[in-house]
């Protein structure tokens, strides 16, 4: 039988020795109720998930908050973007129900408990720093607080760089889930969808990837697909720029308290073209190096760029075309917070890759901060030879909320 | 999960013989999801109470029932306004090997300082036909009573929740519920728990 040699790590058990021999239904049957035992046990278990034996598997980021996790966390390793749509006729007290139960998993799940009902508790144990980050689409703040709807939160202004397909971009419902460990994604994916489904639809899900954990000293400022060093002028969370770009201030109003906006791109990065690229024009339609991300008249990632440092013959070292040159803002208050996931999906017939970035950009005011910077790049940025946007969503991040409460519950006070 | 526990399952599954993925619900303690529970005799606490999601006719409610006290407790009832009668099933193998729900003889015993597990595939409190859908989401309250004349309420949350659909056998059951409205009932033996699924 093969089980018996795809687990050779298995200790012979009673129930196995039994089942082998005689293999009939009534030996299932007393497998089953043996099998029962054990999982009832191991439910037990959950009281404790904190395992000594684990490098990260059992580390956890706090669901409740004033603000939702999985913004200012830094970046796991995974991460997957799922847009749902809300089933037509949908009330506002069932938004709230959905809501409710979404919430209740999130808190469970993320902290390394099996979710209500959840059929396999036990992939809930290792939570890996899994976060839940909830988003609305236009839709659902229109049928529940119609007059708390941001006036950005709307499709973005169609750029002409835009290739986008309906698979990929709008939904009434964003749910981000992101941990060190794909199973643990995975395992959260199913259970948020499955207390989705008589609510609502699926859209599209986008599912991303950075270095695994422990490959790399945390902090580190992640690699895209065209290697490039992607995010260096990112803020920091935990910094006053951090907190002034993701949650607003005087000139950046956030759409609610603790709240702010996530735009989500899907960039397709054309890496058969970029491999006709050499590696000084790789590095001059950035404006940096590619061994390190230093800007190209610098030598070290963070060092400020000189935009203003010639060529021996006279042209700027970092060119005016650059997407560095092009995406830094001289009003400062254009600035957002980037937290993307790379992507490699199964090709097409004939192709070898299906590559890119899903783009996500966190800031209070969407048309402030993230529209102007998209515009210049629209109208100029080498970059854009080699990427096209390809999906587009704009989403309302509401605050967190404490136990008892559920995401989005401002939305529902009277 | 250790495949120790995954394995034996299978051969059971491919002989469908019944469903019964539902049993390894993973049982956390208590959580943002467990009830508030009011209670005067009987010191009873319901942790993550849930109830499967059903438009009609049969639906069941699950949790983990603890005795604080240092003494037995003896659940003899349980009622709710979602269905008029209620039952406290076990989930038992009947002489060809089917598991099959029944009535609980004599209600839910639990331990001093014991705990009880309603979950699929085992013990549970069984909504004989529901008024209304539940929903999932829909917060629906219950009351248990005890031997000693004590009541416990607890607020269950609707779950979509596709297991549970043991085999149930009416007859030998001595029904628990209130106002045992027969009338709403037209199950006979190895009804199913739930409307089948289309497939």
């Amino acid at each position: 039988m093969s089980a018996e040699t795809e687990d050779p790590d298995q200790p012979e058990t009673g129930v196995r020795r039994r089942n082998l021999l005689f293999g009939g239904a009534a030996a299932g049957l007393g497998a089953l109720a043996a099998a029962g035992t054990q999982l009832a046990g191991s439910g037990t278990v959950t009281a404790t998930p904190a395992g000594a034996l684990d490098a990260n598997g059992s580390e956890t980021v706090p669901f409740f908050g004033a603000r939702q996790a999985g913004i200012g966390t830094d970046a796991q390793a995974h991460g997957v973007f799922i847009a749902l749509d809300l089933r037509p006729g949908t009330t506002a007290q069932r938004i709230k129900a959905l809501l409710k139960l979404l919430s209740d998993d999130a808190a469970n799940l993320t902290q390394g408990k099996a979710a209500l009902a959840d059929t396999e508790g036990e992939l809930a144990l290792r939570p890996a720093r899994l976060t839940v980050t909830f988003g609305f689409g236009p839709a659902l703040v229109d049928a529940v607080a119609p007059r708390r709807r941001p006036s950005w939160l709307t499709d973005l202004p169609a750029f002409s760089v835009d290739r986008l397909v309906p698979e990929f971009s709008g939904g009434d419902l964003l749910l981000q889930i992101c941990a060190d460990d794909p199973l643990t994604v995975a395992h959260a994916q199913r259970m948020l969808l499955k207390d989705s489904r008589s609510f609502t639809t699926l859209r599209w899900v986008q599912t991303g990837f950075r270095r695994a954990y422990g490959t790399e000293k945390p902090g580190t400022t992640m690699r895209n697909l065209f290697g490039q060093v992607d995010g260096t002028t990112n803020p920091s969370p935990g910094t006053g720029s951090f907190e002034k770009v993701v949650y607003g201030n005087a000139q950046t109003q956030p759409w609610i308290e603790n709240g702010t906006s996530l735009v989500i791109r899907r960039i397709s990065m054309n890496l058969d073209k970029w491999d006709e690229l050499d590696r000084p024009g790789r590095e001059e339609s950035v404006g940096r190096k590619l061994t390190n991300g230093a800007p190209l008249t610098g030598n070290n990632e963070h060092d400020e760029p000189d935009f203003t440092a010639l060529n021996p013959v006279g042209f700027p070292i970092i060119a005016e075309f650059s997407h560095l040159h092009r995406a830094r803002p001289e009003d400062q208050t254009q600035r957002i917070f980037r937290r993307a996931f790379n992507y490699d999906a199964a090709p097409a017939s004939g192709a070898v890759s299906d590559s890119g970035l899903i783009f996500a950009s966190y800031q209070a005011d969407v048309k402030r901060q993230y529209v102007p910077i998209q515009r210049r790049l629209d109208e100029l940025d080498l970059l854009n030879e080699w990427t096209t946007p390809v999906g587009s969503a704009v989403f309302a991040i509401p605050p967190g909320c404490e136990p008892g409460g559920f995401v989005g519950e401002q939305l529902f006070a009277a | 999960m250790s495949k120790k526990s995954f394995y034996p399952v299978l051969p059971v599954l491919a002989a469908a013989v019944l469903a019964l993925a539902g049993c390894a619900q993973g049982g956390a303690p208590a959580s943002s999801a467990s009830a508030p529970v009011t209670q005067n005799a009987a010191a009873l606490t319901i942790s993550e109470p849930w109830v499967k999601a059903a438009d009609s006719g049969m639906s069941a409610a699950f949790g983990t029932i603890r005795n604080t006290t240092d003494k037995e407790v003896t659940i003899v009832s349980a009622s709710t306004p979602a269905s008029p009668m209620v039952e406290l099933h076990e989930t038992v193998m009947d002489a060809n090997g089917t598991m099959q729900m029944q009535a609980k003889q004599g209600g839910f015993v639990i331990p001093a300082k014991g705990e009880l597990t309603l979950e699929p595939g085992g013990n549970h409190i069984m909504l004989m036909g529901l008024t209304k859908p539940a929903l999932a989401g829909d917060e629906i309250s219950f009351e248990l009573k005890t031997s000693d004349g004590g009541t416990v309420d607890f607020t269950a949350r609707g779950k979509d929740f596709t297991g549970a659909n043991e085999n149930y056998t009416a007859g030998e059951s001595t029904p628990s519920g209130h106002d045992s409205s027969h009338d709403s009932m037209d199950h006979s033996h190895s009804e199913s728990a739930t409307p089948a699924p289309s497939k």
